[in-house]
Order: C-alpha cells, then sequence, then structure tokens
C-alpha cells in the first residue's frame, strides 16, 4: 500500500480516473499491452498484449503455473495484495491504464468483479453477504439495499431458492450455491467486468452447469473473463480463448479455432490432452 | 464518498495505526532512558567499581556502601533453588505431556498447569511464607522465618508451568520422521527420546531454561515476602536474604522523596535487573528461532 | 463442505498425535519406571496446586464473609476489610483496559493487515518479544520516573492503570495477532476485490470474525494485570486507605497490595476469636483468586461460543 495517497484528478466528473463506459452503451475496450508480472525475481507472465471483446466470454486455459490466474488478477490489481509482486506494461480499461497514477484501486474493483476458485462468502447473513459491496460503496437506503439484493441474487439465480431465508448464515448453503452467492455478490456492486478464477472447481457437475447457464447469461450485460483448467467447459461457453503455457500466451483466437485447428503445435498438444 | 475524502481517510487511519505499534518502542527506549537518566545521580556518589565489586550493600544507612554483590548473589542464589526445581520437573512433565499422556490426560493436565501459572506472585508470597517455611521448619528446625530455601522452593512452582509449557512446544514440534527413524533403528521409546527427541529439541528446551530463568530473577513478591531483607552475602538458603527486587519494593514501600539517593539507588539496582533479563531473554529468543528454523 | 472452516484460535495441542502405535517390547521395564517418575512430578505439581488452595481456604474461611467485603482496613484484624481494595482493582482493571485494549489491538492490525515484512515491522515485533520479558517491577520504575513524576499524575489510580496497561499491553498484542492471523485470507480478498478499501476490510470483515481472539487474550491479559502487586507498589499503592478513590487522580490501593500489607503484619496482632492479619489475607486471596477465575471462564467460554458459531 502507498504510505502516501497519491494526487487524484481535478477533474471532478471522472473522480476515479477510471474512464465510463460510452454513454452509447457502447461497451468499454479490455486490453493489454505488454503485459509482465515478475514475482520476486520469478517472470509469472511475459509481455502479453492482447484484446478481449467486450459482452463475451473469454475462456483463459493453460496447465497449472502457466500464469492464466495472474494474468486476470491484473485486470482488477488483485496483484497489489501479493508481497513482492511487480507488474510491468499496461492494463487498458478503455484507454485508460488501470496501474496509471491517479486510477483509484476501490473505483477501479467495483467496476472490475471478481469471482473466486473457492467458494468464498463472508461468515454474514446471505443477505448481508449482498448488500455488504453496496454498503461499503455508500447505499444506505433499507429499501434500496433490498431491491439491489434481490436483483443480484435473481440475476445469479439463487433468489428462487433462498427468498425466504436471507437471514440465514451463507454457510448453511451448499457449494454450488455458496459459489452464485458470490456471483450475487459481485453483481451487486453492479460491475463492468467480471473475472471467474476457476469458478467451478470446487463444484460437483451439476452445480457446474448450472453456473456455466449463469455464464451464458451474463454475457448480455457483461464481460466476461474465466480461468478454467476445464477444456471442455472452455469450450462450451466461450467465444475466445487464450492459451497460456509457462507465462507465454501461445495462442489467442475465436474458441472454435482453438480447440479444432489451432495455429500453434503446442496448443495442439494440450487440448488434444497429450499434456497438462 | 469522494475519493480524494476516502483516501485522505484510509491514509490517516494507517497512519494512526502506525503510531500505536511505535508506542511499543517507545516503551522499550522510555525504559531504558528512565534507568539511566535516574540512576546517574546515584553514580556520582556510588563509583562503578564499588558498585559493581563491593560486597556490602547499605545505600540507606549512615555509613554507606554502594556494593550490589549481595543482591546480586541473593538474587542468583534464589534463582538458582528455583531451577532445581524447575528444569527437572518441567522437562520430566513436558516429555511425560509430548510422548507418553494420551489426549484426555494431557487436556486434564496442561490447563492445571495454566492455573498454576496464573496464580498471582503475592498468592505464591503468602503460601511461601505462612505454609512452606513452617512445614520445612519442622524438618529443619533452624530455618530462619525469612529465608531462600522456602522463596526459592516455591518459585520454582511458580516457573515450572513455563518450562514444561514451552520444552513441550519444543519437543512436539519435532518432526515426526525423527521418532520413526529411531524407532526403525530398533531404539526403545525411551532412547529414543534421550538420543533423537531431546537433542533435536535441545535449543527449545534451553530456550525455555532461559526464559524462566530470567522470570526468576526479575520476581518480586515471593522475595519480598518470604525471603527477607538481609542485603548480605549468605552461603546458607536457610538464611534470609535481600533480592534486587525485594529491594525495589523496600524502598518504593516508603514514600521516596525525588532526587534523594534512595530514590536514585532503586534505578541503579532496576538498570542492573533489566540489564539481566534483557540478557537471557534475547539469548532465550535466539535459540528459539533456530529451532524453529530448523524445523521449517 | 466447501467453505473453509474458521479457526478464531490456534489448537496449542496440534492435532498430530506423537504416540507410537506399537511399543517395541525391549526396555519396557525402563520405561514403565520412567513414566512413574513422570507422573509423580505432574502429581506433585497438582499437590502443590491443591494445597495452596486448601491452605488458603481454611485459613480464610472464618473472615470471608459481608462484612469482611465492605469494610475498610483498620488497625485491628478482626475490623479490617478489603472494600476498597477490591474496587481499586476493579476501576484499575477497567482503566487498564481502556488504555490498553485499543493501542493493543491497533498495534496488531498494523502488524498483520498493513505493515510490510521486515524493517520496521521486524523491529517493532522483536521489542515486544522482549518487552514480554522485562521483569514487571522495571515497569514500576518506569511508571513512577514518568507518570508519577514526570507528567505529575501523583500515585494515582492513573498512573498505576497506565502502568499495567504498558506491562500487559505485549500480551494483548499478541493474542490479537494470532486471532488476526486466524482469519482465512480468502476474507480479505473477498472484501477487496468487491472494491472495499483495505480499512474497510479489516473493519467490517476481519476484525468481527477475530473478535473473540482478541476479546479472551484481552481478558487473560487483564487478569494478569489485576494479580500484579510489584508494579503498582513502585507507582505508590499503598495498603491502607479508608476511602473509595473519588475520581482517576486519587490514591488507591488494589487486591494484591492489601494481600501483601496484611501478609507483612506481625502474625501475633490478634483480634477476637484469634483472627489473625493473615486471615485476613488469606480472605482476600480467596476473593482474589474466584474473580480470577470469573474471568477465565468468561475468556473460555468467549471462545467456545465463538468456534461452535462459526462451525
Amino acid at each position: 500500500m502507498q504510505p502516501v495517497p497519491t494526487p487524484v484528478p481535478q477533474d471532478t466528473e471522472d473522480p476515479a480516473g477510471v474512464p465510463d463506459a460510452d454513454a452509447g452503451g457502447q461497451a468499454l475496450r479490455l486490453r493489454t499491452e505488454e503485459l509482465s508480472v515478475f514475482y520476486a525475481d520469478v517472470q509469472a507472465l511475459k509481455s502479453v498484449t492482447v484484446e478481449i471483446p467486450a459482452r463475451e466470454i473469454t475462456a483463459l486455459i493453460g496447465p497449472s503455473g502457466c500464469g492464466k490466474s495472474t494474468f486476470l488478477r491484473c485486470f482488477n490489481r488483485m496483484n497489489d495484495v501479493i508481497p513482492d509482486a511487480r507488474v510491468q506494461g499496461k492494463v487498458l480499461l478503455g484507454d485508460r491504464d488501470v496501474n496509471g497514477r491517479g486510477v483509484d484501486v476501490v473505483e477501479l474493483r467495483k467496476r472490475v468483479g471478481m469471482v473466486f476458485q473457492q467458494p468464498n462468502p463472508f461468515p454474514m447473513s446471505i443477505f448481508d453477504n449482498v448488500a455488504y459491496g453496496p454498503k461499503i460503496h455508500g447505499v444506505r437506503g433499507r429499501q434500496q439495499l433490498q431491491e439491489i439484493v434481490e436483483t443480484s441474487l435473481k440475476s445469479a439465480a439463487l433468489w428462487d431458492e433462498v427468498k425466504d431465508e436471507l437471514k440465514k448464515s451463507a454457510f448453511d448453503l451448499s457449494g454450488g450455491q455458496q459459489q452464485r452467492l458470490c456471483i450475487a455478490r459481485t453483481l451487486a456492486v453492479k460491475p463492468e467486468v467480471i473475472l471467474m478464477d476457476e469458478p467451478c472447481s470446487a463444484l460437483d457437475p451439476q452445480s457446474t452447469s448450472r453456473i456455466e447457464d449463469l455464464m451464458t447469461d451474463l454475457k448480455r450485460h457483461y464481460t466476461v473473463i474465466i480461468v478454467t483448467h476445464n477444456m471442455q467447459q472452455a469450450a462450451r461457453v466461450s467465444k475466445m480463448t487464450g492459451f497460456f503455457l509457462m507465462g507465454d500466451l501461445v495462442e489467442f483466437d475465436t474458441t472454435e479455432k482453438v480447440f479444432t485447428n489451432p495455429a500453434d503445435e503446442r496448443t495442439e498438444q494440450y487440448v488434444s490432452g497429450r499434456f497438462g | 464518498m469522494p475519493v480524494r475524502l476516502r483516501r485522505t481517510m484510509e491514509w490517516a487511519i494507517e497512519q494512526l495505526l502506525r503510531l500505536c505499534a511505535v508506542l511499543s518502542v517507545a516503551t522499550t527506549i522510555g525504559i531504558i532512558y528512565v534507568l539511566i537518566s535516574q540512576s546517574v545521580p546515584f553514580f556520582a556518589e556510588a563509583p562503578i567499581k564499588e558498585f559493581l565489586t563491593g560486597t556490602k550493600w547499605t545505600p540507606l544507612s549512615a555509613s554507606k556502601s554502594f556494593g550490589v554483590l549481595p543482591l546480586v548473589m541473593g538474587t542468583l542464589w534464589i534463582t538458582f533453588i528455583a531451577m532445581v526445581v524447575a528444569l527437572p520437573a518441567g522437562l520430566l512433565i513436558a516429555i511425560y505431556l509430548s510422548e507418553f499422556a494420551s489426549r484426555r490426560v494431557r487436556s486434564t493436565i496442561k490447563p492445571a498447569l495454566e492455573i498454576l501459572a496464573g496464580i498471582p506472585t503475592v498468592v505464591y508470597g503468602y503460601f511461601a511464607l505462612l505454609t512452606v517455611t513452617p512445614l520445612l521448619q519442622k524438618v529443619i528446625p533452624e530455618l530462619n522465618i525469612f529465608n531462600a530455601l522456602s522463596a526459592g522452593l516455591v518459585m520454582g512452582v511458580m516457573i515450572l508451568p513455563m518450562v514444561a509449557s514451552l520444552s513441550e512446544d519444543a519437543l512436539y514440534a519435532a518432526p515426526q520422521r525423527l521418532r520413526e527413524a529411531s524407532y526403525a533403528l530398533g531404539a526403545t521409546k525411551l532412547q529414543m527420546i534421550f538420543r533423537t527427541l531431546i537433542p533435536a529439541a535441545l535449543s527449545g528446551i534451553a530456550a525455555s531454561f532461559i526464559l524462566a530463568a530470567a522470570r526468576a530473577i526479575g520476581e518480586t513478591m515471593i522475595v519480598a515476602i518470604a525471603a527477607g531483607m538481609q542485603p548480605i552475602i549468605a552461603w546458607d538458603p536457610r538464611e534470609a536474604m535481600q533480592t534486587m527486587t525485594a529491594f525495589i519494593v523496600r524502598v518504593s514501600m516508603g514514600d521516596v522523596a525525588r532526587g534523594t539517593l534512595d530514590y536514585h539507588s532503586i534505578f541503579a539496582v532496576g538498570l542492573v535487573l533489566f540489564l539481566m533479563t534483557l540478557g537471557l531473554n534475547s539469548l532465550s529468543l535466539w535459540l528459539r528461532e533456530r529451532y524453529e528454523r530448523a524445523y521449517r | 463442505m466447501s467453505a473453509q472452516p474458521i479457526k478464531p484460535t490456534v489448537d496449542p495441542s496440534g492435532d498430530q498425535d506423537h504416540q507410537p502405535s506399537a511399543s517395541p517390547r525391549r526396555g519396557r521395564g525402563r520405561e514403565i519406571a520412567f513414566e512413574v517418575i513422570a507422573l509423580g512430578a505432574v502429581t506433585a505439581a497438582m499437590m502443590v496446586l491443591v494445597g495452596l488452595l486448601v491452605s488458603v481456604v481454611l485459613d480464610g474461611h472464618n473472615r470471608l464473609n459481608a462484612e469482611f467485603l465492605t469494610s475498610f482496613p483498620s488497625s485491628m484484624p478482626h475490623k479490617a476489610g478489603l472494600k476498597p481494595a477490591f474496587f481499586g482493582s476493579l476501576y484499575l482493571m477497567l482503566l487498564t483496559a481502556l488504555f490498553c485494549f485499543p493501542v493493543g489491538v491497533a498495534t496488531a492490525i498494523y502488524l498483520e493487515e498493513y505493515a510490510k515484512k521486515g524493517g520496521l515491522a521486524r523491529l517493532i515485533e522483536l521489542n515486544i518479544a522482549n518487552l514480554a520479558g522485562v521483569p514487571s517491577i522495571v515497569y514500576g520504575l518506569l511508571g513512577l520516573a514518568i507518570f508519577v513524576r514526570a507528567l505529575n499524575l501523583e500515585r494515582s489510580l492513573l498512573s498505576g492503570a497506565l502502568t499495567l496497561a504498558l506491562l500487559v499491553l505485549p500480551i494483548v498484542i499478541i493474542a490479537s495477532r494470532e486471532a488476526l492471523r486466524a482469519v482465512p485470507p480468502y476474507v480479505r480478498d473477498a472484501s477487496l476485490a468487491l472494491g472495499a478499501s483495505r480499512w474497510q476490510t479489516v473493519w467490517k470483515q476481519v476484525l468481527p470474525i477475530a473478535r473473540p481472539g482478541i476479546m479472551t487474550g484481552t481478558i487473560l491479559a487483564l487478569s494478569r494485570a489485576i494479580g500484579e502487586t510489584a508494579p503498582i507498589i513502585t507507582v505508590g499503592a499503598v495498603g491502607y486507605i479508608r476511602h473509595l478513590p473519588k475520581d482517576i487522580k486519587d490514591s488507591f490501593t488494589a487486591m494484591p497490595i492489601q494481600i501483601y500489607d496484611w501478609v507483612s503484619q506481625r502474625p501475633e496482632a490478634t483480634g477476637p476469636d484469634n483472627v489473625t492479619f493473615q486471615q485476613d489475607a488469606a480472605a482476600g486471596i480467596v476473593i482474589l483468586l474466584a474473580m480470577l477465575l470469573a474471568m477465565n471462564g468468561v475468556a473460555i467460554w468467549l471462545r467456545n461460543r465463538a468456534q461452535k458459531r462459526l462451525k
């Protein structure tokens, strides 16, 4: 953490320094330019340049330790949390670099939500879990909070299952329900981009397919980037697929192309299950 | 909330937290500063050489002598007696808890030891003076009412839980593979314990001994109540002795006026006490870190 | 169960079991002998504990009555009471908590949630470890020179409480750090990823989860504080006070001080029914121990309740 607050631009309409989506409803461009990440001396990501399509699902695949999660965490700067992590290059949300001076990380994370590998609800009630985000961002009215909670739970396809027991502890839900709760919690802060870090790896097949259906719904309003070790999942849900290997983005193309006719031999070997 | 305001608040909160954290460092600096600055006037009258080598301690009487050795000797004597009780018993209990006791037995003994450790020292003082000394006098009739023996024995009981619990931590932390390797070579359980486990956990056990000794040196109320107030170099534990801590208590009980030699003498003695315990504590910390690193 | 369990306190016994499944036959006799000796040491320690408790109860039981609790000290043992000492200890404890709790928890938060490893944090850690080993009477000398003299707080309740707060601060810090460390990291990540600031994350997520552990540690620290005698002797608590403290600048006494005062009286001084000051001391000890027991009980209850709730 910076001990001294970095100066904030004077522009009052854009206090956070993160540009808004264009007013015409046109979605935000998301790209990286020569993005590298180092953990102490180890380079986890090697100069990745890529453009992520808006309001589509982009899948990132590759063997463990290939840098795909590291890459994902660049978009909401969750790498800041890791001591000794160092980021080089640009991550552009619209035309602003998220690592640039004057970009407020809190505002950034409001707009770029994240769902983690393990369902990680807070030890609170279902309602409080979803209301937490809006509350910390200044929503106070009871009525308003209730509306947000309801809409978010509906969007996460959890409302019908929990609407009568919103006061129950989130830990009483099943794993799949917990993960949908975490998605609802992310939706409640009204992000534009949703990052998902292996969101189904801790779930059973049935819960997995519910979440996959949910993702397909979400892409109508949100740009979704999902890291997955499950190639079938990537093939089922995503429009674009990126294949990472040892910190390199080996290939980035339409999912169909990557899985049926990859340009790189290593991609071909990986998707056909010969390693990883 | 506007971004700028929020950031300022976050910054202010972090500074406030840091300030609190730094307070603990200020406490140490405060202790060192106070002990040194307040004992300077004492050393203006008492030559340091006499202080460190003199064998008579009468700074408060008309004919003044400033040899701190009687107090140091009294302290070391009583600490020695306490260690004679606490070391073997503490280590035995540690081995028993770590290697023999069932989970159920352990969960009875450990809280009992914690109770023993949590009893206020003034209560131990009472126990030493009014229960242990009369009992001992039945065996040793010439035992003084105030004596080093009884204070030392009770102090040994007081520091025993510390030795037991810290030594047990060290034994318990020894990796299971050490035990297995020893058994695999055909060792009996006792051979395993004494030839493999204890040597492996030695620095942790030593750390617990040293910490316990530091605790005994700094302990005040047992000795103030049961060991007496005679600052003479005595070789007989049946006699009364005065420790450094007991001297400080005795002077503090009267309302010492600022600027008097009495007032400054307790800081000089406090300085010696602090340096001794600081040395031992640092040594113990160093040993402890060593074994923690070794097991990681 | 997919959510990681939250452990607010560290289980001291660990969960490995070192008992070997089958003991080798050879050396079995010596082993039993060793076990008997070790058990003897355990028993001896327990006997001392029991002996101590029995002797104070036997000595003090005839002084344990309402009058003893509501009377002021007296020059006659059968009239002496614990009232100012009891209230003195109570006030002292509350004031101590007021100082050591916020500072201790803030320090723990700084070290666990803010500070980078190394540098200042390392220095503070080493310093706290060393402070925890400084003899309590040295804190008394610090309190005497700084609070009583330099800050001119005189021999007051406030001086005593500040001194005790510094004394138990390392305990509060160490316990709070442990409680914070037991909060699973995913809670922080989830909160930060929702756009919560660092302080919001600490205040709204981390602290509530760590609260039982912090409370338990603080109560144990306070129970140490009210049993302390030496440091408040040096800052000037006295054994013979015939009034309750009117405010925090007033002079004071406390239970351990009162007990010490009674223990040091001449044993020949007896009142009717052969009441001695030593019996007064024993009765005072029974009350003091009962208070400590109650505090420890509360601490254990808090810990168990938290463990149950999070299951």
